[in-house]
């Protein structure tokens, strides 16, 4: 009698976990669903699609007029001068704005960690760039480059420096982007190198100094150690931003002048819009989708490996 | 003694560099309120950046040559939607992977993950034969539907909620509210602080979009700000007067609001980089 009671109870119990776990997985499922669904259409299709229509050929507007053929576009992708200049700026603008840009910042970062009373002031001064849009800011810049009367070459008069191109240049056009790119975009980076630094143990220094170390061995031996995690996390958005670069060049240069400002954002654009090559843009973009996650993936590793 | 000239040197080296990142701003927002000769006048000197010869000129002509305010409606529009209701889907979302346990939720979370490595620039190709296909092109729908869910967002609230107590939930379940309910009226006001974040993250990032309007509007009537002043600058005359109304009216909506998010905004920033 006993028994059967306790069993019954138990019976009760199971039954009851069963319905409410079977109760929190529909919930679950409903709560999940809209999300899921949105990014199913949105993004893992339109990827998928990618993927599939780099194997095909077929104009941007005429969609149900597709043709497989293979890895054709790959071949023609490995004998396109256009495709190799433009992964070549990408490279170049990447290579440069990253440890230039993260640099800056780091400094920035150096400059207001402190006790100053304007402190605020001018985190705020090396921040309003970022917070201000691109497009305005390839506007701004395109007046102050202007060769004949911008203010960057009134600035450099001053100093005896003679008119410069600029953006006309095909040798100076990249670098002038890269300029502005840093001025940018630093102060993003600024913030999270802050946030790093105030991170660190105020004992740390403390101790240190009380040893004799000087400002700049602590700098050398507490802060870098300190903020490795931050660096490679600052080091990897860096770089990922930099390899999409598109709105400044579709803006300022449109490619030129002779591709020197073509990138691998701005081919796939061309390519596909202008062109209506919709299925050689899309083996670019796999291409483009594969060195971003090569990129994510070494970060990743150096992230581990400490 | 030397405190003071560490002092002096850091005020030094900051002032110096402050000045290198807001003179081009200042001299948009000072450009914009000078006649159009005068701007290359002051060109060669410190009167460059000193607002001498104000006059509101440049902003009537602007808004007389294009529908400035019709722009700026269209972007204050489409970008809110997208963030407002961008808040309840991932939030909910967020919710369900952080505290309910189901089948599937780790996988579920594992692909948000994964897809946050996803460009945009290599999908934009087929997400247009997808709009299109939908007959959006043109319509509001191209603008909104498809940046409502947002891995990075769900992946943010997912992290705060994971903090919430269990303990708290479980009360209000026991005391018979149900899931949507406990999430409105539990969680929601538990968490200003993450929906302040991905809103302003989330605002600031829709708001400087450029290359997918460009490709879903055709006409004028839905276009947003950033193409408004892209396509005034490509339309002859050019006065730079202008053009530099412009860009200042369009920095000012994101400046306020920055001003107002400021502390959520670099909140967003930090946390995605400390925690990595």
């Amino acid at each position: 009698m006993m028994q059967t009671a306790l069993h019954a109870h138990k019976r009760e119990h199971i039954s009851t976990f069963s319905r409410q776990k079977r109760r929190e997985t529909l919930v679950g499922y409903s709560f999940v669903t809209p999300a899921v669904l949105l990014l199913i259409f949105f993004l893992v299709l339109p990827f998928l699609l990618a993927v599939v229509f780099g194997f095909t050929k077929f104009n941007l507007l005429r969609p149900d007029k597709i043709h497989f053929t293979g890895l054709d576009n790959y071949k023609l992708l490995f004998t396109d001068g256009l495709f190799y200049k433009s992964l070549w700026n990408t490279l170049y603008f990447t290579v440069i704005v990253v440890p230039v840009q993260s640099g800056v910042a780091l400094m920035l970062a150096l400059l207001v960690n402190n006790s100053l009373k304007l402190r605020n002031v001018f985190r705020i001064a090396y921040f309003s760039p970022v917070v201000t849009s691109m497009t305005v800011i390839a506007i701004l810049w395109i007046s102050l480059y202007n060769p004949n009367e911008g203010l960057i070459n009134s600035a450099l008069h001053f100093f005896g420096i003679s008119n410069q191109p600029f953006l006309r240049s095909s040798s100076q056009a990249m670098n002038s982007i890269i300029f502005m790119s840093v001025w940018q975009a630093a102060g993003y980076q600024m913030m999270i190198f802050l946030a790093g630094l105030q991170g660190i143990s105020k004992d740390l220094y403390e101790a240190s100094s009380i040893d004799g170390a000087s400002k700049l061995q602590q700098l050398r031996y507490i802060t870098i150690p300190s903020l490795y995690n931050v660096t490679v996390f600052v080091l990897t958005i860096t770089t990922i931003q930099a390899v999409k670069l598109f709105v400044q060049p579709y803006i300022m240069t449109n490619g030129g002048p002779e591709n020197s400002t073509r990138t691998l954002a701005l081919l796939i654009y061309q390519q596909g819009f202008q062109f209506r090559n919709a299925g050689y843009a899309s083996a670019i973009s796999v291409i483009f989708f594969l060195i971003v996650v090569l990129i994510s993936f070494s970060m990743k590793k150096f992230l581990r490996d400490k | 003694m030397r405190n003071t000239r560490t002092k002096v040197l850091l005020y030094a080296l900051n002032i110096i560099m402050s000045l290198l990142f807001i003179i081009p701003l200042l001299w948009m927002v000072v450009s914009s309120l000078k006649p159009e000769n005068q701007i290359f006048a002051d060109l060669s000197s410190l009167k460059s950046l000193l607002p001498l010869h104000i006059t509101l000129d440049n902003y009537r002509m602007a808004f007389e040559r294009i529908p400035l305010m019709k722009f700026l409606f269209n972007s204050l529009f489409y970008v809110s939607v997208i963030c407002i209701s961008g808040l309840g889907v991932n939030s909910i979302c967020g919710y369900a992977l952080a505290k309910l346990r189901f089948r599937g939720s780790e996988f579920i979370l594992v692909c948000i993950i994964a897809l946050m490595i996803v460009p945009f620039e290599s999908i934009l190709m087929p997400l247009y034969l997808v709009v299109n296909a939908l007959h959006w092109v043109n319509t509001w729908f191209a603008l909104i539907v498809p940046f409502i869910a947002n891995c990075f967002s769900i992946f943010m609230f997912r992290q705060f909620f994971m903090d919430i107590p269990n303990e708290i939930l479980e009360s209000a379940s026991i005391d018979g509210s149900g899931p949507l309910k406990t999430f409105a009226s539990i969680v929601v006001p538990l968490s200003g602080p993450v929906f302040a974040t991905v809103f302003i993250l989330d605002f600031i990032s829709h708001w400087g979009d450029f290359m997918w309007p460009i490709l879903v509007t055709t006409g004028e009537s839905l276009r947003n700000i950033q193409l408004g002043i892209q396509t005034f600058f490509t339309l002859p005359p050019i006065y730079y007067g202008q053009i530099m109304a412009t860009l200042t009216f369009t920095t000012v909506p994101i400046i306020v609001l920055f001003l107002l998010l400021q502390k959520y905004y670099v909140q967003g920033i930090t946390s995605a980089g400390i925690k990595g």
